[in-house]
């Protein structure tokens, strides 16, 4: 194994991100320096507006990064060109805070989409990978149903499947559970850091769920753009 | 179908359950689509019935060369040509036999107040090698004021010219002079004029008194077997050059008529402007259904990029929809202009007719706007930033 690749799996230096222009320009992010370990489950907290955002989408390759260093994976993303951006995405899972899965294709078909990103060679077995994941997540009855037909809870594990059907060496998660009931919002957390255990899948989750943070590896608190404290 | 296309592009048919999910849209989509086909279908039917008339007129005819006045663009167009050219043409080698063509215009009031405006082509009809393949009852023509009448001309009764023949003509009126109508062919009318009426050399300058034997309005030339007109024709021109004739092969003077009548005259301009009008009315419609879908469809599209999907798969999405839409357009277009054209073929005496070349062109223009619409609509996809989506 080479040097690099035994590394963490997220590794942020001297990482500053602002918004605007010119006498607009407000810093959202000072000098963060973070590692996250390989397969563990690492929350950040922090009021709204503290930068966690940024912070997880300058991350997961969403957001071109203006000054400091994050190596994703072993490769460094400062200056990556869009091919590689593009290919490393296709190695993370994203749930995002609503759902976005796409109104027109049945939960069967959105999950489907987290393997088809990764071409056709296999697309034979996309079927019954999707099915499987959707069954674990209890949606075994809800296959051929349209988002519009599904509830609030039931579209966001949709969505948790389409992230982990391609098994991403990462995931990252903004408060995925806010639209989950308490079970199910722990059934998914709980499968995430199963995953982490069983395959080593690495999860950085924004939230606000207390019932999450018992549960997480590490949690980053974060103030005005700083981390302020590690656990 | 889903299952088709998935087999088909080797991905989730995206474009395809996204038309289909906004069924009204889907609906007004096709529909537009279709309508701008029926529009250049029409168009294009129009002026293919306009080449075809144009181009049938020459059957009463067969030749290898034609000499016509410098200022001739058609069969029935231009001034006359000195008889005296023939005699030199004839002097040309490779050329075997000429014969002068007299071409006039003239009107039969019918008894019930129809009024059919013919135009009468004559000549030595016992020339037999330059008769026309409609011409079937050309015999008759040597007895004085005997004619042949296009039984499809417009503003016959159907049926009126059916049962005529040598020996029950049908009397007619026409230029002061009693003629009796012994034959029929069939042709179809024309844009210029209501039908064909053939007759003698003899019988023509009866018809038309003014005219002189001396001055026809064209001369038709065959060339030996194993000469090619084309050549002939340039030796000719050659030999001509100082006076003002027009020196064509038979077939080259049947596409510059069609070319003269479809691009310089303003009928043929017309229906031009009405496929442009068309072609631009389908990508409009496309544009907006399109460029509609993918604003609708930004978020989606934008979660699909943090996915690790290329800009190259959101093209094939895009595209995917033109095309499907240029189909879905199309086929109820062919359907709907095949009754059409009936209708307009019955009511109009023209020869109307959907032709494999003319669908195949129009599904391929209309795959072709679609796709150019959705080239456009596609600018927006650059607004889908993954990073609005947290």
């Amino acid at each position: 194994m080479t040097p690099s690749a035994s590394q963490d799996p997220i590794v942020v230096t001297g990482l500053n991100h602002s918004f605007g222009q010119g006498s607009a320009k407000v810093q959202t992010l000072f000098d963060i320096h973070v590692q996250i370990k390989r397969g563990k489950l690492t929350t950040l907290i922090g009021p709204s507006g503290s930068g966690k955002t940024t912070l997880l989408t300058l991350m997961g390759c969403l957001r071109e990064i203006q000054e400091g260093s994050v190596r994703l994976l072993g490769e460094e993303l400062f200056g990556a060109s869009n091919e590689t951006l593009n290919n490393m995405r296709r190695r993370l899972g994203f749930i995002f805070q609503a759902h976005n899965l796409h109104e027109s294709l049945t939960a069967l078909q959105n999950v489907r989409m987290g393997l088809e990103v990764h071409g056709s060679a296999h697309r034979h077995e996309y079927d019954a990978a999707a099915t499987h994941i959707l069954e674990q997540l209890g949606l075994g009855d809800r296959l051929h149903y349209l988002p519009a037909k599904l509830s609030g809870g039931q579209k966001q594990r949709v969505a948790v499947a389409r992230a982990l059907v391609g098994n991403p060496e990462i995931v990252f998660a903004d408060e995925p559970t806010a639209a989950l009931d308490r079970d199910t919002g722990l059934k998914a957390v709980g499968i995430l850091k199963r995953l982490g255990e069983l395959r080593g899948t690495t999860t950085v989750m924004v939230t606000h769920d207390h019932r999450i943070l018992e549960m997480a590896d590490r949690i980053l608190r974060m103030e005005d753009g700083r981390i302020v404290d590690q656990t | 179908m889903t299952r088709l296309l998935l087999w088909w592009l080797g991905r989730m048919p995206i474009g395809w359950l996204q038309l289909v999910s906004n069924k009204l849209r889907f609906f007004a989509a096709g529909t537009g689509v279709a309508f701008a086909c029926i529009l250049v279908f029409v168009q294009l039917g129009m002026m293919g019935s306009f080449s075809e008339a144009t181009r049938s007129a020459y059957r009463i005819l067969n030749a290898d060369v034609m000499i016509s006045a410098s200022d001739c663009n058609g069969l029935t167009d231009g001034s006359n040509v000195a008889r005296r050219r023939m005699y030199q043409a004839l002097a040309v080698p490779g050329v075997r036999e000429a014969i002068p063509i007299f071409v006039g215009k003239t009107f039969w009031l019918q008894a019930d107040g129809t009024r059919l405006e013919l135009t009468v082509v004559g000549f030595d009809s016992t020339r037999h090698s330059f008769v026309g393949p409609v011409l079937e009852q050309i015999s008759v023509l040597p007895l004085s004021n005997h004619v042949l009448m296009d039984e499809r001309s417009r503003g016959l009764r159907p049926g009126q010219l059916a049962n005529v023949s040598a020996n029950s003509p049908l009397w007619i009126e026409a230029n002061h002079q009693q003629l009796a109508v012994a034959g029929t062919f069939s042709l179809g009318a024309g844009f210029a004029g209501d039908g064909f009426m053939i007759v003698s050399d003899q019988t023509f300058l009866r018809l038309f008194p003014a005219r002189s034997s001396a001055a026809p309005n064209h001369i038709l030339l065959n060339v030996e077997s194993g000469s090619d007109p084309e050549d002939v024709a340039a030796r000719i021109a050659a030999k001509l050059a100082a006076e003002a004739v027009l020196v064509r092969s038979f077939s080259q003077a049947i596409e510059q008529d069609v070319t003269y009548q479809t691009t310089r005259r303003p009928v043929g301009l017309i229906f031009g402007f009405g496929v442009a009008i068309g072609t631009l009315v389908g990508l409009v419609i496309v544009y907006q259904i399109l460029s509609t879908d993918v604003a609708d469809h930004l978020s989606e599209y934008a979660t699909f990029k943090a996915m690790g999907y290329k800009a190259s798969f959101f093209r094939s999405v895009v595209m995917e929809e033109a095309v499907i839409l240029a189909v879905v357009g199309f086929l109820p277009a062919v359907v709907a202009t095949l009754g059409i054209y009936s209708v307009m073929a019955k009511a109009t005496g023209l020869p109307i007719a959907m032709t494999w070349e003319r669908a195949i062109l129009v599904l391929f223009g209309t795959v072709l706007s679609c796709s150019l619409s959705g080239i456009f609509a596609m600018r927006k996809l650059t607004h889908a930033d993954p990073a609005d989506l947290f």
